[in-house]
C-alpha cells in the first residue's frame, strides 16, 4: 500500500499540486484521472521520487520515501517498476539487453538466471523471439509490452504507469489496460496507473482519484464513479455523448 | 554565475550514488571505443592535411636566404606540439564528440531514458556522464600524439614531394633544439580541454527540456560552449605553462 500525505509542489512561481492525499491498495489497479495538465504525471513523478514534493509525505508500506534514510529510499525503488508515456526504452540496447537492465544494476543473479527470466516476462507480456531487436525495430505496442516487462522484471511490488495506452489504437491499448490488470493480480502488486482515458478507468480500475487543476476532488471505487454527483468529475467521465448514453440511460 | 553553480553542482553529483566497479569498466571501454577510436579517421584526415598545409605556408613566409631549410620543420614541429593538434584538434573533437555526447543525452532525456535510470534508483548522471568523461580523458591525449606524428609526416611528405625542402633537412629541423616540455605540456593540455569537452557537452544534454529542437539547440550550444572554454583554457595555460 502506498500512501500519500498532504502533497504539494510549485515550479517557480506556479503551484501545481495542492495538499493531495490518498491511498493506492495493495493488488489493486489505483487511477489517477483528470484532463490534461491537470497535474497528473507531476503527481507520479512525485511518488517514484523523480520529482521532490515542496511539502507532505509518501509512504510506502509504512516507510517513508521523503523522510526516510537512504537505505530505505534505495530499497523502495528496488521494488518500484514503472512504465512511461513513450515506453523509455534504451535506444543503445537490444530488447533483451533492455529488459535485462534492471536485474544488471540491481542483482548479481549469474547471467543464465537473468536471460530465463526475462524470457519468462518477455513470454508473459506476448512477446517472442525478439529479444535481439532493437527498440527501433518494434512497434509501439511492442514497445509498451517491452516496457512493462523491464517494469515487471525485478518482481516489483510497485508498478507504475504513466499514460500506458497513449499513442496506441483502442484495441491494443485495451490489451495492454488488460496485460497491467493481470499482472496487478497474479503478483498481488500495487499499482498506480495516470491515465485520461475512460476505457480504462471503467476496464481496469479499482481505486480511483480525480485531479483537476491540481487539487485532488474526488477518490473512489470504480462502481461509485458513474454515480457521483460531482459536477466537476461528471463533466470529465460524461464529456462524449457515447459515454452519456451508456452510462445515464 | 548560475549556469557555473549548476555546472558544478552537476559535477559534484558524478561522483555521488556510484554504481559498481564493474559496471564503470564496461561502460568506459564502450564509450573509448565510440569517442576514441571512432574519431581516429577525422583526427588523421585533418591532422595530415594540417602537416601539409602547415609546411608549404611556412615555407612560402620564410623567403630569407640566410634562413636554413631545416627550419620550416622546426617550425611545423613546434606549432603541431604546441597548438595545432592539441587546440585545433579540439575544437575537431568538441564538434564530432561534443555534439555527439549532447545530442545523445538530450536525446535519452526527452524520451524519458534518463527518468527510467533514476526510477531504477541509478544516478543517471554518474552512470551516463562518468564514464563519457574518463574515456574522453584518456582517448584525447592518445589522439593528440597520433596527431602530433601524423602532422610531422603530412609536412615530411608535403616538403619533400613538392622539393621544398630535402628529407634530411626535414628530419634534421624535427629534432633540431627539442623541449621535451613541449609534449608535456601538449598532454596537459589535451587532458584539460578534453576534460572541458566531455563536461560542458554532457551538462548541455543532460539538461534538455523540450523537444527534438531542443536537442539540436543543446548540441550547437554543447559545441559553441565547449569551444570557447577550450580557447580561454588554452590562453589561461599558456600564461600559467610558458609565460
Amino acid at each position: 500500500m502506498i500512501e500519500i500525505k498532504n502533497i504539494s509542489k510549485s515550479f517557480k512561481e506556479k503551484q501545481v499540486l495542492f495538499d493531495i492525499s490518498g491511498t493506492f491498495l495493495k493488488g489493486k489497479n489505483n487511477l489517477i484521472i483528470g484532463s490534461s495538465g491537470t497535474g497528473k504525471s507531476v503527481l507520479l513523478k512525485n511518488i517514484v521520487g523523480l520529482i521532490t514534493p515542496d511539502q507532505g509525505d509518501i509512504i510506502y508500506n509504512e516507510r517513508s520515501f521523503i523522510y526516510g534514510s537512504e537505505q530505505d529510499r534505495k530499497q523502495i525503488r528496488r521494488e518500484i517498476g514503472m512504465l512511461f508515456q513513450g515506453s523509455a526504452l534504451f535506444d543503445s540496447k537490444n530488447i533483451e539487453e533492455n529488459v535485462r537492465f534492471p536485474l544488471d544494476i540491481l542483482t548479481d543473479f549469474p547471467i543464465e538466471e537473468k536471460i530465463d527470466r526475462v524470457n519468462f516476462c518477455l513470454e508473459r507480456v506476448g512477446l517472442l523471439n525478439i529479444n535481439k531487436k532493437m527498440p527501433s525495430e518494434i512497434s509501439g505496442g511492442m514497445k509498451k509490452r517491452v516496457g512493462i516487462a523491464r517494469a515487471i522484471v525485478n518482481r516489483p511490488n510497485y508498478l507504475f504507469c504513466d499514460e500506458p495506452n497513449s499513442g496506441l489504437d483502442p484495441q491494443t491499448g485495451i490489451k495492454i489496460d488488460n496485460l497491467i490488470k493481470e499482472i496487478t493480480s497474479e503478483y498481488s502488486i500495487t499499482t498506480v496507473i495516470v491515465t485520461h482515458d475512460m476505457n480504462s478507468v471503467f476496464e481496469i480500475g479499482d481505486h480511483i482519484m480525480f485531479l483537476l487543476e491540481g487539487k485532488k476532488l474526488w477518490e473512489g471505487s470504480n462502481g461509485e464513479v458513474t454515480k457521483s454527483d460531482l459536477k466537476e468529475l461528471n463533466d470529465f467521465i460524461f464529456a462524449t455523448k457515447l459515454m452519456k448514453q451508456m452510462y445515464l440511460h | 554565475m548560475r549556469s557555473l553553480g549548476k555546472y558544478v553542482t552537476f559535477m559534484g553529483s558524478l561522483l555521488t550514488r556510484r554504481e559498481t566497479f564493474s559496471t564503470y569498466i564496461k561502460l568506459i571501454i564502450q564509450e573509448c571505443v565510440n569517442v576514441g577510436y571512432n574519431s581516429l579517421f577525422i583526427v588523421g584526415i585533418v591532422s595530415l592535411f594540417m602537416g601539409a598545409v602547415t609546411t608549404i605556408q611556412t615555407a612560402f613566409n620564410l623567403v630569407s636566404p640566410f634562413i636554413p631549410d631545416y627550419v620550416i620543420s622546426l617550425v611545423v614541429r613546434d606549432m603541431a606540439i604546441l597548438e595545432l593538434s592539441p587546440t585545433i584538434i579540439a575544437i575537431i573533437f568538441a564538434g564530432k564528440v561534443g555534439s555527439s555526447i549532447a545530442g545523445e543525452l538530450g536525446t535519452m532525456r526527452i524520451t524519458e531514458q534518463i527518468d527510467a535510470l533514476e526510477v531504477m534508483g541509478i544516478n543517471a548522471s554518474s552512470y551516463l556522464v562518468l564514464p563519457k568523461i574518463i574515456a574522453c580523458v584518456i582517448m584525447y591525449p592518445m589522439l593528440v600524439i597520433l596527431s602530433i606524428f601524423l602532422i610531422l609526416f603530412g609536412g615530411y611528405f608535403a616538403g619533400t614531394i613538392t622539393g621544398i625542402l630535402s628529407s634530411v633537412d626535414y628530419l634534421y629541423g624535427i629534432r633540431y633544439e627539442f623541449i621535451e616540455f613541449n609534449i608535456t605540456f601538449a598532454i596537459i593540455k589535451a587532458l584539460v580541454f578534453s576534460f572541458l569537452i566531455a563536461s560542458i557537452s554532457s551538462y548541455k544534454g543532460f539538461f534538455t527540456t523540450g523537444g527534438s529542437l531542443e536537442v539540436g539547440k543543446a548540441s550547437t550550444s554543447a559545441v559553441t560552449n565547449s569551444c570557447i572554454a577550450v580557447l580561454l583554457a588554452d590562453y589561461a595555460l599558456a600564461q600559467l605553462l610558458l609565460g
